[in-house]
């Protein structure tokens, strides 16, 4: 099968591979995979940008809640009197903020982005399975952000539930402003955000199945790959449960449904709806949200390990424990959703269930955890900033999952549910180390993408080092606000007098907040900068065995100039040795990229 | 409209630098190969050291947090099922924190023992079934102990039953603050639905029903120490979330259905105010507060009030803009000192005596 599809994509390259593009098919309505991967990361740094920009604006009111800041007349308008925040802007800001971070920058920018650019060079294939499906995947995605970033504008302000949008809040404008014309325009944006995500998944799904070159069995893929592929998966089964819950809402909104709703009175009056549940709307939300944060992490794993096994020139530890872990995380990922529901109001035996099934999924994280850390033992390691992202990755993925093992347990869930111990939890484990897995990819692939020019590594090292440290910085005094059981989402702590003494750690935290965030622009410089003087690296520069690397620096039509490269090895042959251990297999390369046959002095492994 | 404009304006700025930088790129002359954005030995000497100056500012990070932040954690358990949390929590922290303290080691000291030397060999290392076997079975065995001992105390403190004669209270939530509805003498609440909410009857107590004759309503919430309570929770419009972080106890109130939550007072608002800790902890907020009364009264404003502890029921679900100040004060007391308070407070008959009257 893939043999065929492989010939048939060959004349499809002969015959279309030299008419000129324009500019508009070229750059904007491309179907080409690699310029649509830069779409998505160029829409999905601009929506980070967003994203943590309101973060900086609600640190600066949680540290110093009665200061009056310029900044926020400037940005928020008539939400800010006199430089002090709105309480229900404050909302509407951690509302967009975790929305925008949790779809658009880590599920659209960082599966988006890697799964395009990789899957097809990875696989050996000329493009994905459809071009066009792939496009119009793009441009929804596009839509929906524009329509998330207009919604900011709305007269009553964007939408303020919280990111989970719980009704009845989320249902009801007599709740707060933003349950309005904000809230409609967030469902529209993400039920587009849906449609975009399942028309990309699809194609990977397909892509991943169908257009292996020859010789690339299941087991020789790229640990990308493969997490890529699952991720798929995963988006597919669960993003539609999404999709029908932000419908019922919808027709609870506007057509007087009662999915969600009962017995309400507000705003002086009983409303008519009977009947309905918010706890059936937390268990369609999290039947998508618990998998959306491996949506979320397990494309950065699957960067993070090829990125470990290139710079430590080993072979990644374990691959079909890997594989396996990502299979069984994969599998769990659907049935823990109820984690985040233990003190709704359901059935507390639910909660047990919930429970056994949470901390189950820690043993193929930890599983992974040690075969990352094996894998640099007794390597060769290169600190590139791509790998010094992957290591970080690993030690906040650690952190960040270790406190998970807390929160998974429904006992101590009572007293630390939707307190800053949750967000600091979430943030480590997915938050940051999924941005590290984003930013080690774009360090990594930046020369594929960009036609051979690389970023600097020296603004990358001082983007790298100070990052590490101010996330830390950030999330771990964080664990003690929850501890101290001060809420999530509390505009200012100063009505509770017993949580004075917090004042110190939040200004700790902004202060790092603040840090990190200035030297996202050397990033940002670094990032555009480099994509037009760049210097011009060689083909391979990290002498890596991976077939993208085999391709031509210069973008074309079809990804390999002449015939696909076929397979006859795993990806993973770093520092292997000749069978008399005299020197590497070729001599003087440490490295055997996956088109190159078997030698004969060479041992076969099972891939 | 303006931030549109200044929108627009970003936009074709960023446009025309794109266009200026490749007017720049088509006057460059390319150099094809070059290596020097690729780590080199230097690179990676520095960097392997700082990985290993990493580990150690984590380790003194957890270390200055603990110092300084410790007193800022929440007192002992004030409630019997808290104690057990309180162990299964320290029991899991110490877990975790001595395989944070380990695996962080080994992920950083190795970045750091096997950084990169030019012409070095690494090992050609792909499997091992042995260590991945013992790395499965680890977490295994550790996590199995784990869930059953969290089993176990979950199932003991959601099971809610009547043994041990409990009193029954209703917490009410609505937008933005509490009610708190005592079941009187026959111990049963009266039915209740928002539809019947009118004028004074704020809970929407059903008038008619004999139960709800001696409910009481009041907005602060009194216990008695050492009587088990059954809290009934209702909610008239958003989600809300009942959260008494000092009794370790925490249960959404959602429109539509009643939850529940039980458990039992064990040290009085008396006995905690005079715990050494919480002496130290409220004289240190105190100290917090004059310092900020001092900078106000230079402002010309108001000072604050010294603070004294109480025990609090705070709102712990997003529900609107005013949620960062919901909450109610809790008083456990002595059963005298309770009963007195209560029998202050009017009963609901004679709430539904003066509606009567009104009509």
């Amino acid at each position: 099968m893939s043999a065929q599809s492989h010939d048939l994509s060959v004349d499809h390259h002969d015959d279309h591979g030299h008419h000129k593009e324009t500019f508009i098919t070229k750059y904007i309505f491309s179907q080409d995979h690699k310029m649509i991967s830069k779409q998505y990361l160029i829409t999905g740094l601009f929506m980070g940008i967003i994203g943590i920009f309101m973060s900086l604006l609600f640190r600066l009111q949680l540290a110093w809640p009665d200061h009056q800041f310029t900044i926020f007349d400037i940005f928020l308008g008539k939400w800010s009197d006199n430089g002090v925040m709105d309480p229900s802007v404050y909302l509407a800001l951690v509302t967009i903020h975790g929305t925008i971070m949790v779809f658009f920058v880590l599920t659209a920018g960082l599966s988006g982005t890697f799964s395009n650019l990789l899957i097809p060079l990875q696989i050996g294939a000329r493009d994905m399975a459809s071009g066009f499906l792939n496009m119009i995947s793009y441009w929804l995605f596009f839509l929906s952000s524009v329509i998330m970033v207009c919604s900011l504008f709305v007269e009553a302000g964007p939408a303020s539930a919280g990111w989970t949008i719980y009704p009845p809040l989320s249902a009801l404008p007599q709740a707060i402003p933003g349950s309005g014309m904000g809230m409609t325009l967030w469902l529209v944006s993400m039920a587009i955000f849906i449609a975009s995500s399942l028309m990309g998944s699809l194609n990977y799904i397909v892509t991943v199945i169908n257009l292996r070159t020859k010789g690339m069995s299941m087991t020789r893929l790229p640990l990308t790959i493969w997490a890529f592929f699952v991720t798929a998966i995963i988006g597919v089964v669960s993003f539609p449960v999404l999709l029908s819950a932000a419908l019922m809402l919808i027709m609870d909104r506007s057509f007087g449904t009662s999915f969600f709703l009962s017995d309400i009175y507000i705003a002086g009056e009983v409303l008519h709806n009977q009947g309905g549940s918010p706890v059936l709307f937390e268990h369609l939300f999290w039947f998508l949200g618990h998998p959306e944060v491996y949506i979320v992490i397990l494309p950065a794993m699957g960067i993070v390990s090829e990125v470990l096994a290139t710079n430590s020139r080993k072979p990644i530890f374990g691959y079909r424990a890997m594989v396996a872990s990502i299979l069984a995380i994969a599998f769990l990922s659907t049935i823990v959703w109820g984690h985040h529901m233990f003190i709704s109001g359901m059935n507390p035996f639910l909660g047990s269930v919930f429970t056994f099934t949470t901390l189950l999924i820690a043993i193929p994280s930890a599983v992974k955890a040690f075969n990352w850390i094996t894998t640099l033992w007794k390597g060769n390691i290169q600190m590139n900033p791509a790998m010094l992202f992957s290591i970080a990755f690993v030690s906040t993925f650690i952190t960040g999952g270790l406190t998970g093992i807390i929160l998974g347990d429904s006992a101590l869930d009572i007293n630390v549910h939707d307190t800053y111990f949750v967000v600091a939890h979430f943030h480590l484990v997915m938050g940051i180390s999924a941005l590290y897995g984003l930013l080690a990819g774009v360090y990594h692939w930046f020369p594929k993408m960009f036609q051979g020019r690389m970023m600097n590594k020296n603004l990358g090292y001082v983007h790298f080092w100070v990052t590490a440290i101010g996330a830390y910085g950030i999330f771990f005094p964080m664990h003690f606000v929850g501890m101290a059981g001060l809420p999530r989402r509390y505009y200012t702590n100063t009505n509770f007098p017993y949580f004075d003494d917090l004042a110190d750690i939040n200004v700790l935290m902004t202060i790092f907040a603040i840090i990190t965030i200035a030297v996202q622009v050397v990033f940002l410089y670094n990032f555009f900068h480099s994509i037009f003087f760049g210097k011009l690296g060689p083909q391979n520069p990290w002498r890596s065995t991976t077939l993208e690397w085999t391709a031509e620096q210069k973008h074309v039509h079809g990804n390999w100039a002449g015939e696909i490269p076929h397979v006859y090895r795993w990806s993973y042959d770093y520092s292997k040795l000749n069978k008399d251990e005299t020197d590497y297999v070729i001599p003087g390369q440490d490295y055997i990229p996956q088109n190159i046959p078997l030698h004969e002095n060479e041992e076969e492994m099972s891939h | 409209m303006t931030a549109f404009l200044v929108v627009l304006v970003i936009i074709l700025f960023g446009v025309t630098i794109w266009q200026m930088s490749r007017i720049f790129q088509m006057s460059k002359v390319k150099t094809v190969g070059s290596t020097s954005e690729i780590a080199s030995d230097k690179d990676n000497n520095i960097n392997g050291y700082l990985m290993l100056g990493f580990v150690i500012f984590m380790y003194l990070l957890a270390i200055f947090s603990f110092w300084e932040y410790s007193d800022v954690l929440l007192p002992k358990s004030a409630s019997e099922h808290g104690v057990e949390i309180d162990n299964l929590w320290l029991i899991s922290m110490v877990i975790i924190f001595l395989v944070g303290i380990l695996t962080q080691w080994l992920l950083h000291y190795f970045a750091f023992k096997y950084k990169g030397v030019e012409g070095k060999r690494a090992m050609f290392f792909a499997d091992n079934d042995r260590l991945e076997f013992i790395w499965t079975i680890i977490p295994v065995i550790v996590l199995a102990g784990l869930i059953i001992y969290g089993l176990f105390t979950w199932t003991d403190i959601m099971n809610v039953n009547d043994e041990d004669d409990p009193m029954i209270v209703e917490l009410y939530a609505y937008q933005f603050d509490w009610r708190a509805r005592y079941s009187g003498s026959d111990n049963v609440l009266g039915e209740a639905n928002v539809r019947l909410i009118e004028g004074v009857n704020q809970l929407g107590v059903d008038a008619s029903d004999p139960n709800a004759q001696d409910d009481i309503v009041v907005d602060e919430l009194h216990l008695p120490v050492g009587r088990k309570i059954i809290f009934k929770m209702r909610s008239q419009d958003v989600l809300h979330s009942a959260y008494m972080p000092f009794f370790r106890a925490q249960m959404n109130c959602v429109p539509g259905m009643i939850t529940q939550f039980s458990f039992t007072p064990t040290v009085t608002t008396e006995e905690m105010r005079q715990d050494e800790d919480m002496i130290d902890k409220v004289r240190n907020i105190n100290r917090l507060r004059r310092e900020k009364s001092q900078e106000l009264a230079a402002k010309g404003e108001e000072a604050l009030e010294s603070y004294e502890f109480d025990y609090l029921l705070l709102c712990n679900k997003i529900c609107g803009a005013s949620h960062f100040n919901m909450q109610m004060k809790i008083v456990v007391e002595s059963q005298e000192d309770y009963e007195k308070w209560l029998a202050s407070k009017p009963a609901l008959k004679e709430t539904f005596a003066a509606m009567n009257e009104e009509i």
